[in-house]
């Protein structure tokens, strides 16, 4: 079974994408399974299940931060693919942390940006683009090539091995690109690793204390002026 | 890759059927229009074109280019595509100033000495705005036929495409005739949308278009640019009364009637 791992910022185009994606996978014969990995509100399985009759199942992160939400279900979410007889598992998730990955070894990372969210997005987002195998561009269809050709330039530069997609998804232009990367993609196997390295510690942040200033809190600190250091055991 | 020519290998149309015209051919010179009324698939032909469509649009067109598929590298080297696309909904969405926008834009079009290039394409867009671009403001701030000035410029000198795609040139404000005459001056492949008649005789011939479908292609022959001439001169007169009210003028009965007399007709 392969597993696809798509992330992206909130609208950014996740599901128009997937949709044109699992159209043509369906055509081909391919048995899909979808997974929507999100914060607290999401409708993505009801409406796959709906239009490609596939089984679906959504997950919402929480309090838990949706990457780390995203590896605790993950390994559970490929067993229940397995039994689905799925060849092919998609996972949709909002990667909101943009310090880890959302993808794992041996799956296909698909990063969703918008082509309309400013040139600096690829700069800012870090593991979760230069991490990906293929970074698609959508909404083209609302930008000068002018400045698609700019914001693909610094797509290239902040992450140089990842290949670029373009594309007006509500037509599903450009979408054959992906899923020839798709149907490339080999099984997954054990053991399901997560690709690059996470931050570093567990903050108290997390964990839910909420009061402001270094003082209240443990672990991997710094004041505004000083750089990083450890507090505690 | 020297471009010298670009085929259109029909589809289907908005109501599936197979379009009437199978093949369409440009020659690199050509200036062709796409005519027919809104809605008709005008710019979902220039986005198959520009997009160098191969059966994958809803239109399943294919595109040729010099006889065979155009390379990969088109599409994903910005510096290797030879078609340069102005919209017809152009706004810009960055925020960067001009000059640094076009400064970028012209490294990786890898036009060289970026300093002249970019220089060289404001004054060209200049020449089709009414008040020139400020290069230190931001493209956002651009007004809607500034904006349209600066990518015709940007596709012409920058990018310095041997096939450029305009839609509906005529929509925003610009000086399209002397818009046109500049473009002119280039050896290239020119495809206008139009609903403007002068623009669209100006062509060697037109495609026409109908329910998303390529209906008919018709040469302009020498009755055509016979009236064009004539066509010519109203737009003209048109222009002037445009350029008048712009200037803050005031029309009368007694001067329309002099234009149109010296112009030959009867009032
Ligand atoms: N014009 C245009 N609109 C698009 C394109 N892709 C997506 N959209 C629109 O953008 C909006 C958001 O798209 P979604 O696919 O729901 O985005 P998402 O990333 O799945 O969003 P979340 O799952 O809610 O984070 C919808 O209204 C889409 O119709 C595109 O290529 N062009
Ligand atoms: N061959 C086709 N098959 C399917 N859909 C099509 C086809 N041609 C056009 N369409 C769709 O029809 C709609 C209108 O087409 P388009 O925007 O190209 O019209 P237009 O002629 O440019 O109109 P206007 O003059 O108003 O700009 C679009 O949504 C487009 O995707
Ligand atoms: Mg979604
Ligand atoms: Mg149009
Ligand atoms: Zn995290």
């Amino acid at each position: 079974m392969k597993v696809i791992v798509c992330a992206g910022p909130p609208t950014s185009g996740k599901t128009t994408v997937l949709k044109q994606v699992s159209k043509i996978l369906k055509e081909k014969g391919h048995r899909l399974a979808y997974l929507k990995i999100d914060v607290q509100f999401a409708n993505e399985d009801i409406l796959f299940k709906k239009e490609f009759d596939i089984p679906t199942k959504k997950v919402y992160s929480g309090d838990l931060c949706p990457d780390h939400c995203n590896v605790v279900v993950l390994g559970d979410a490929i067993k229940w693919a397995a039994e689905e007889k799925a060849d092919i598992l998609i996972v949709e998730t909002a990667g909101l942390c943009l310090r880890c990955s959302p993808y794992i070894e041996r799956s296909l990372g698909i990063v969703v940006l918008e082509a309309t969210s400013g040139m600096n997005l690829p700069r800012k987002i870090g593991p979760m683009l230069t991490l990906a195998d293929v970074a698609v561009v959508t909404k083209i269809d609302l930008v000068s090539q002018a400045e698609r050709e700019v914001f693909r330039a610094n797509v290239n530069e902040a992450a140089k091995h990842v290949a670029v997609v373009e594309t007006d998804a509500l037509h599903g232009i450009n979408i054959g690109h992906l899923v020839t990367r798709i149907e490339r993609t080999q099984d997954i196997s054990a053991p399901l690793l997560l690709r690059g390295n996470p931050p570093v510690g567990t903050c108290t942040i997390c964990v839910g204390k909420k009061e402001i200033g270094k003082e209240a809190h443990f672990g991997v600190l710094r004041t505004l002026e000083t750089d990083i250091f450890y507090r505690g055991e | 890759m020297d471009i010298k020519e670009i085929t259109i290998l029909g589809g289907i149309g908005k109501n599936g059927e197979k379009e009437l015209l199978d093949t369409v051919s440009l020659k690199m010179g050509d200036v062709i229009s796409i005519v027919g009324p809104t809605g008709s698939g005008k710019t979902a032909l220039i986005n198959d074109i520009e997009l160098f469509a191969n059966r994958n649009t809803p239109s399943k067109r294919k595109i040729l280019i010099n006889g065979t598929l155009p390379p990969d590298e088109f599409t994903t080297d910005p510096s290797k595509n030879p078609i340069a696309l102005i919209t017809q909904h152009t706004n810009f969405l960055s925020d960067l100033p001009v000059h640094q926008f076009l400064t970028i834009h012209a490294k990786i079009r890898g036009a060289g000495r970026s300093e002249t290039i970019v220089n060289e394409t404001l004054e060209f867009a200049n020449q089709l705005t009414g008040e020139p671009i400020n290069e230190h403001c931001a493209m956002t701030e651009l007004s809607g036929g500034q904006t349209r000035s600066l990518l015709i410029a940007d596709a012409v000198i920058i990018g310095n495409s041997p096939i450029i795609l305009l839609d509906e040139i005529e929509n925003a404000g610009i000086h399209r005739t002397k818009a046109i005459e500049l473009l002119k001056q280039y050896k290239k492949i020119f495809i206008f949308v139009t609903h403007d008649p002068r623009i669209a005789l100006l062509s060697d011939f037109r495609v026409c278009m109908k329910n998303g479908s390529m209906q008919s292609l018709i040469v302009t022959d020498r009755e055509e640019k016979k009236a064009a001439e004539e066509i010519k001169k109203l737009d003209d007169l048109m222009l002037e009364f445009r350029t008048a009210i712009r200037a803050g003028g005031h029309i009368t009965f007694k001067g329309l009637e002099e234009r149109l007399k010296a112009l030959g007709y009867v009032v």
